[in-house]
């Protein structure tokens, strides 16, 4: 008997009416479920087949009402959409649910799964979609004082369709004591039986949560009992963004999502619509593009690496390590421009190609870092008191990180080689020769040698990027590419036509849905693109490896002191515009 | 040396340097951190950006003397005082250059390890008058901390005061005249300057301020002069510790004749406080309970063995007989 396709399975299982099939231009296999039968499938594919599902990877939702459907579409007010992996399988399983009008609500999974927790109340918080049997559906991004829910298309996504803001004291009053936290909503008790505990309120400003990010600590002593993040303080709507720009004048926002990862931003975002409109990506400027995501990998795992040292303690590396992102920028400055935020990758390719004399750039910088990043090693990794920090510190196992959806080093500390330039290869990674550094004990200690490691592994990677380097056009000959070749613009009528509409309104995207997966700085960042045929996205949904990673602080830190804590965070390498978007 | 010197002119010189010193550290150490992290550190305000330290006290000066209305007043106003005045005591009984010294006890050591017991009172009164979460955790640590160091701190010393036979630091420089006791009370220097470290708590021994912890520990409510005094006191705690292992363990002012004693004591001081500063520049902080592990389990029998073994050796020399009945 030949092997069943998941959504054979599905069918076989819960019969042809229940389960309907979906093609979509990334070769994802989509299937729709009726919403009744939600959580029957999930545990389904998540414990009874072979080869199971055991990773959430997103829930998003979808906002169908003014969208131009397709004949048959089943949807037209929302649709949930679920995002499942199979390691087994290498690949991804799409579940979409769609709502009636009736009812915007669905039966949560977050029994089911742990990371489904903080997806369900960014859907509820964004669409104000309900989650039957949540254990605590509430706000998560916006204020807790928020009208209506963002992702929904009647909301405004400008300031100035609101009229004038103006904080009055009234106003000032109810915002704070919405902030004021209340352990019975969290099901926190406020003792034991034999001590009080104390509520300690970490941030939003907090030296050591790199960020405006939150933390309630449940502490009995120094001891963590409990600890809440309050995120949302950073959120920009980068989503909401995206539906108002054109599909070309969307790639600067991607910069800021993560803006330690630069062009990795850029590239994730672009492989989903590159895939959408058929674009093939010449090879010149497939490998230009690796190389200066491993570029920007190296530097964002610099400020990691030194802001670590600096939450343990050790004043000094990190000013090293920024002299040392500074070279990476004086790379990055030249053939970009721009620093952190290069704006460089366009649809199609990048935006130029590669200026005279880079090779000595690059070729200085893989003969300087090496015996740098020994220093590190000597100054940092063997110091006797940051292993004493660090090691045996925020372990989590392989099964839990998985089941809390961590990605990227964080997961490969557990001892799982799961990359996405390896599983999924994408812009030619498969041409290149690394290793997939991994750790045993999924500590602190073990995440950072993983990424250190990282580094000289993407080091390697663009020593054959300045080896190799391929002859021929940076940017894809194709009308769909931006800005629009502009070869044959003065020549004929037709092409100046189309150069203007492409430039003016910018390129004009087939219908479709796509979702990219990329290994960004943090893990597994992606973009699903939803086009409805227009010049902008009709939907685009960011899943980024920092919002999984942060919902796991309060199962991992628990047990541990105020101080590990920092550790555990430091570790954790998040950055909040990455968990807020 | 000279008998006659006013003692008012030595009670003026030392604390007139002292309290000059001090402030001019917070300059030196940000200088040289700087020069040791790649940067230019404070290098606009007068020659090198001396003039920093005066810039920063007429900034402490006009700030707004703040004391947060949730505050116990007056524990919060004397904490700071406490720290400054207890230092200050402190070096009365360090002699810079014979007969330089303000008060010349025979109990000059025991009076040392009494005013550091007092200054323990500052960051406990401080952090809690200040009636905040993180300022209490601050001096919850910094009382553990100091106690538990307090301990091995007067007991690393005693090595030193078998050899001499006396409390007045006078006599222990005077002692050293043939060798240094860094050389026979080497890990009473050891566990000595470690337990100086934490005294001072600066880093690796900072965690009752931890500031990527507890923002700023013990002192976080504090600011203006109040918090310029806690600031001062931990670089005055830096000298006196600095000056002390000088001269318990380096010979204080002794040294070739080419310069005079004064000179010799402040090369010998100085090369503590850069030691201090080296420290802070490269060394990580452990954690609260392994700090206290380190002290109790490790430093603390060490110091005891220490301090057995010299007395032994001091009983054998001395010829005698050991009529020990079992």
């Amino acid at each position: 008997m030949k092997d069943l396709d998941p959504p054979e399975l599905l069918q076989v299982k819960f019969g042809e009416d229940a389960i309907a099939r979906q093609t979509t231009p990334d070769g994802i296999a989509t299937v729709w479920v009726r919403a009744a039968k939600i959580k029957e499938v999930f545990q389904y594919l998540k414990s009874e087949i072979a080869k199971p599902f055991l990773f959430l990877y997103d829930i998003t939702a979808i906002d169908e009402r003014p969208r131009k459907r397709e004949n048959g579409y089943p949807s037209d007010q929302f649709t949930v959409v679920y995002h499942l992996y199979s390691f087994g399988r290498n690949n991804f399983l799409r579940i979409k649910v769609a709502l009636k009008e009736d009812n915007f609500s669905v039966a949560s999974i977050s029994n089911l799964w742990m990371n489904a927790n903080w997806y369900e109340r960014e859907v509820f918080d964004m669409f104000g979609i309900r989650f039957e049997g949540h254990p605590n559906l509430r706000r998560i991004l916006m204020p807790m004082t928020w009208q209506g829910h963002p992702l929904r298309k009647e909301h405004p996504a400008r300031a100035t369709e609101l009229g004038p803001f103006r904080l009055y004291e009234e106003m000032e009053d109810t915002e704070q004591s919405a902030l004021q936290f209340k352990p019975e909503e969290w099901g926190l008790q406020t003792q034991s039986e034999d001590s009080d505990f104390m509520f300690l309120n970490i941030g939003p400003q907090h030296p050591g949560t790199h960020g405006v990010l939150r933390i309630i600590l449940q502490l009995d002593g120094e001891d963590i009992v409990d600890a809440v993040p309050d995120i949302g303080f950073h959120h920009r709507g980068a989503e909401k963004m995206a539906e108002r720009q054109s599909w070309h004048t969307y790639i600067p926002y991607t910069d800021r999502v993560d803006y330690l990862g630069g062009v990795n931003n850029n590239l994730a975002y672009l492989l989903a619509v590159e895939k959408l409109a058929g674009i093939q990506v010449p090879p010149r400027a497939q490998v230009i593009r690796v190389m200066l995501c491993e570029f920007f990998r190296i530097a964002s795992h610099l400020v990691w690496y030194g802001t670590f040292a600096q939450d343990v303690g050790q004043l000094s590396p990190v000013f090293y390590m920024f002299t040392d992102r500074e070279k990476i920028f004086d790379v990055v400055e030249a053939i970009c421009g721009g620093r952190m935020h290069p704006n460089w990758f366009r649809i199609g390719g990048v935006a130029q190609d590669l200026p005279n004399g880079w090779e000595n750039l690059v070729k200085y910088f893989i003969d300087y870092f090496p015996s740098k990043l020994r220093e590190y090693d000597k100054m940092v990794m063997q110091n006797a008191i940051f292993k004493a920090r660090t090691k045996g510190i925020g372990i989590f196992t392989q099964q839990e990180a998985i089941e809390w959806g961590a990605t990227g080093a964080n997961l490969r500390a557990t001892g799982l080689a799961w990359d996405v330039r390896k599983q999924m290869p994408y812009s030619g990674y498969d041409n290149f020769h690394f290793e997939v550094p991994i750790g045993h004990h999924g500590d602190c200690f073990d995440r950072a040698a993983v990424r250190v490691e990282e580094m000289r592994q993407s080091l390697h990677i663009i020593e054959q990027c300045f080896r190799n380097m391929p002859a021929g056009p940076y940017k894809a000959d194709h009308p769909q590419a931006t800005p629009p070749v502009k070869k044959h613009t003065m020549k004929d009528i037709e092409t100046l036509i189309t150069h203007f509409l492409n430039v003016s309104w910018g390129p004009v995207i087939s219908p479709g849905e796509v979702m990219s997966i990329t290994e960004a700085t943090k893990g597994a960042n992606s973009y699903y693109a939803i086009s409805d045929g227009n010049t902008s996205p009709y939907r685009m949904r960011i899943r980024t490896p920092s919002f999984a990673h942060m919902q796991m602080i309060s199962y991992i830190s628990r047990g541990y002191t105020v101080a590990d804590l920092l550790s555990i965070l430091g570790a954790m390498d998040y950055v909040l515009a990455d968990i807020d978007r | 040396m000279n008998e006659t010197i006013n003692p008012w002119l030595i009670i003026a010189g030392i604390l007139g340097g002292a309290l000059t010193i001090a402030p001019g550290l917070i300059w030196l150490e940000r200088r040289l951190l700087a020069l040791w992290q790649d940067r230019y550190g404070p290098n606009r305000a007068g020659p090198f950006g001396v003039l920093v330290v005066l810039a920063d006290t007429i900034k402490l000066f006009f700030k707004e003397d703040w004391i947060p209305p949730f505050a116990d007043k007056l524990v919060f106003v004397i904490a700071p005082a406490i720290v400054a005045i207890t230092v200050l005591m402190s070096f009365v009984i360090i002699p810079i250059a014979p007969g330089f010294i303000v008060a010349d006890f025979n109990i000059g050591i025991l009076f040392f390890l009494a005013m550091s017991s007092m200054g323990a009172y500052s960051i406990i009164l401080g952090g809690w008058a200040s009636n905040n979460k993180y300022a209490l955790l601050g001096s919850m640590r910094g009382a553990a901390q100091l106690i538990s160091y307090e301990v091995f701190m007067g007991l690393s010393l005693m090595g030193v005061v078998l050899l001499t036979g006396s409390f007045r630091v006078e006599d222990i420089v005077n002692a050293q005249k043939d060798m240094w006791f860094v050389v026979p009370q080497f890990v009473g220097f050891v566990t000595f300057l470690i337990a100086g470290i934490a005294e001072t708590h600066r880093l690796p021994f900072d965690i009752p301020e931890a500031e990527s912890e507890l923002i700023a520990g013990f002192h976080s409510e504090y600011s203006g002069m109040k918090f310029g005094l806690f600031f001062v006191g931990e670089y005055l705690g830096i000298m006196l510790i600095s000056s002390l292992v000088t001269c318990l363990f380096f010979g204080g002012w002794l040294g070739p004749d080419f310069l005079p004693p004064v000179v010799w004591f402040l090369i010998k001081m100085f090369a503590f406080i850069f030691l201090f500063i080296l420290l802070r520049a490269s060394l990580p902080r452990p954690r609260y309970d392994q700090l206290m592990e380190f002290g109790w389990k490790i430093l603390l029998p060490i110091t005891l063995l220490n301090l057995m073994i010299t007395a032994g050796i001091i009983l054998y020399r001395s010829g005698a007989e050991l009529n020990i009945i079992f």
